[in-house]
């Protein structure tokens, strides 16, 4: 196995690169765009409850890696030409999306009620209160499970081996498939992986425990 | 437009379905299969008996962090080697029941952490034995905090099982693509079709667990 | 309740078996157990072969059987090898996912349109040649690219197929090229189609096979290389191997080899099968 790394640590080092890159690219925008589902179904508008709905529910219950296949195969064809990796991080961007809208959904509900009313009596407008009073508040609830979306969004970003994304399952698997040492490969594989997973999936816990 | 009619022939229909069939088989044993365990391994987490709770553990958190499309590769490929070999279909239940037993034990271990250390003190000073207040007073209520986590888990699942098409199982997404494979045309028409289908198994899923959580809570 | 207690009963069952199926697996691993002598007590050979591949093994999605020239040939090996009531059993394999199997055993031999190299002949034993192959090019129709050396530019991207040896002989041919590597060859097909590279590179005849179905591309430039296909064995499976050329040899005499190339390639316009049945 150490010989995996001596002889092809190069094509594990560019992969390792562009997990973690994808994952990064993929957890700001989706940050971003959870974000705004989730305010969508705080905010008292029916249209906007249903549109945030039907996002959520949408990404949540399709299978990755259909949504990354379509990315990287028919809109290519049909839409706008791009390559794997950027199919690939679109993909994963707008699957977790769908998770983030929950869990930050989840924090808003979480902060008392009673501020809303009392930021609005206070003359703010809901998108100020919404702003400055419950969404930092909220996110203080959901810095562990954000955590936790990060590390699944790493662990999915191994679907970009199926669109040429050049990310590390991808450099694993073509080691594998000249070196036809699959066993240590995959290994080699594995502890990288662990290497950015399992750190960070110590400390949420240890955020969990300190917010208990 | 004419693609979608010439796509959505009975003949392709009911290849997709089959790969339908797969993908459910696949989904229940596996759903099975990794509650069982993962129930048992997270009440050993949780009872914290001396090194079998910190080497499960450990192990647990190791197959945790990785992802599912190593462990069926590394099922259907790396384990032959030290000869383990299994078909794809079982190289997939394989694969997709370690992994999940240990996302299900980590579910089970903080459910039951969750419901409060004081019910399990009452239990025992009301006369019950450790087992007895853990069966009787503390699981019932952790199930009902399970349900939500757990059922979203089971959804997982059942959209992971199409990583299996990268060995080849003929399950949904391997059976699409085997349709466009041939016209290219068909595309559109059978990601529409996949979409439906893994969406109505698993909103299906989810609407069942909430009512299964308002019946039960 | 009851209804989901004996679906459990079920399931358990399930892992019982496959559990065994399992432990049975790992009985007849021992390393040197002869392919010969088991195909021969189980009267069945199992043949690693390709799924997506139009002329050589592609799913019939009316049946949900693979049919191709690959196929047909196995089928006829497998009667001579073992007599007429010999069964031959296929697996789908990809080029990524054929050496493994072969090695884990979970396939007794692969023909699956895969080339003879001295590089794989370190790993596994190949027969003799079946199908004189050789690799070209596959562009939309009015592209610029005429031959391979058109490819050698910085900035396009060829396509190709995991664990093929064309992507190999791109990086040697058109060292500028950048190579994209597919799971299958309907990947790759799909990946050309929506932009991802400028040409589909892979042999000849299976080129031929996805332009016949899509007439908006045509295969160019000619072969720039040799590849003769072979059935790969795993080290040490001589007796098999011998067997197999046998009835090859014998086919080749019989008429019943050329009546399969001409059954799958005769129609197909540019094909030259002289070419493809040289040994």
């Amino acid at each position: 196995m150490i010989s995996v790394f001596q002889q092809h640590g190069q094509e594990l080092l560019v992969g390792f690169g562009n997990t973690l890159l994808c994952s990064v690219i993929a957890l700001f925008f989706s940050l971003i765009i959870g974000s705004t589902f989730a305010i969508f179904e705080a905010v008292p508008s029916r249209f906007l409850h249903i549109i945030g709905r039907v996002y959520i529910e949408v990404f949540r219950n399709i299978p990755l890696l259909v949504i990354g296949m379509f990315f990287y195969a028919v809109v290519p064809q049909y839409i706008v030409s791009i390559d794997g990796f950027t199919a690939g991080t679109i993909g994963l961007t707008l699957y977790t999306s769908a998770f983030i809208a929950e869990t930050v959904r989840a924090g808003i509900q979480a902060v008392d009620e009673g501020q809303m009313e009392g930021a609005r009596a206070n003359g703010l407008t809901f998108m100020q209160a919404m702003r400055h009073i419950i969404l930092p508040q909220a996110f203080r609830y959901v810095i562990p499970p954000l955590g936790n979306q990060f590390i699944n969004m790493v662990k999915n970003s191994s679907v970009l081996a199926f669109v040429a994304g050049f990310d590390l399952m991808y450099q694993g698997d073509m080691i594998a498939s000249t070196t036809f040492d699959t066993f240590n490969t995959y290994i080699a594989v594995g502890i990288l992986y662990l290497v950015i997973t399992l750190p960070l999936s110590y400390y949420m816990r240890y955020l969990e425990k300190k917010m208990d | 437009m004419s693609s979608f009619a010439e796509a959505y022939t009975w003949i392709n229909f009911r290849f997709l379905l089959e790969g339908l069939w797969v993908t459910i088989e696949v989904s229940l044993v596996s759903i099975v299969l990794s509650f069982i365990i993962g129930s048992f391994l997270g009440i050993i987490r949780y009872i914290r008996a001396p090194f079998i709770s910190g080497l499960f553990g450990v192990v647990i958190d190791l197959i945790r962090n990785l992802p599912l499309l190593l462990l069926i590769f590394f099922t259907y490929f790396g384990l032959p080697k030290i000869g383990i070999r299994m078909n794809p279909l079982a190289a997939a239940i394989a694969a997709m029941t370690v992994f999940e037993s240990a996302m299900i034990a980590e579910i089970v271990r903080s459910g039951i952490k969750a419901v409060d250390t004081g019910q399990m003190e009452g239990a025992r000073a009301n006369g019950l034995t450790y087992w007895q207040a853990l069966r009787v007073i503390v699981l019932p209520q952790a199930l009902k905090k399970m349900i939500p986590p757990l059922v979203s888990q089971f959804i997982s699942l059942i959209k992971d099982t199409s990583l299996a098409t990268i060995i080849v199982l003929p399950e949904l997404l391997y059976r699409a693509q085997i349709i466009y494979g041939q016209n290219t045309r068909y595309m559109i028409p059978m990601f529409l079709a996949l979409a439906v289908m893994y969406f109505a198994v698993c909103y299906a899923l989810s609407l069942v667990a909430a009512r299964l959580e308002k019946t039960t809570g | 309740m009851k209804r989901l207690k004996n679906l459990l009963l079920l399931l358990c069952l399930i892992l019982v078996v496959f559990s065994l199926n399992a432990c049975g697996n790992k009985k007849d691993s021992a390393q040197n157990q002869s392919v010969w002598q088991k195909d021969k007590s189980t009267n069945t050979i199992t043949w690693g072969v390709k799924a997506d591949t139009r002329l050589f093994g592609l799913m019939d999605v009316k049946s949900g059987q693979i049919r191709g020239f690959d196929i047909d040939m196995a089928k006829a090996i497998t009667k001579k090898v073992l007599g007429k009531s010999g069964h031959a059993k296929f697996v789908q394999v990809t080029s990524k996912t054929r050496i493994p199997l072969l090695k884990n055993k979970n396939i007794d031999a692969i023909i699956a349109t895969m080339t003879i190299t001295p590089d794989r002949e370190k790993i596994v034993d190949f027969s003799q040649i079946y199908f004189a192959a050789g690799q070209s090019l596959m562009v939309k129709k009015g592209s610029q690219i005429k031959n391979i050396k058109d490819l050698n530019k910085d900035g396009t991207t060829v396509l190709a197929v995991k664990g093929s040896t064309s992507a190999v002989n791109v990086k040697k041919y058109a060292p500028k090229a950048k190579v994209l590597e597919l799971e299958d060859y309907a990947q790759a097909f799909t990946a050309l189609k929506s932009g991802q590279g400028e040409a589909l590179t892979t042999d000849n005849g299976i080129l031929f096979g996805i332009a016949s179905e899509n007439p908006a591309y045509h295969v160019v430039g000619g072969t720039f290389t040799k590849e003769p296909y072979g059935i790969a064995f795993d080290k040490g499976q001589g007796k098999m191997r011998n067997k197999v050329n046998a009835a090859i040899t014998e086919m080749r005499r019989d008429g019943t080899y050329q009546k399969l190339l001409q059954k799958w390639f005769g129609n197909v316009a540019g094909f030259d099968l002289k070419e493809a049945s040289q040994q």
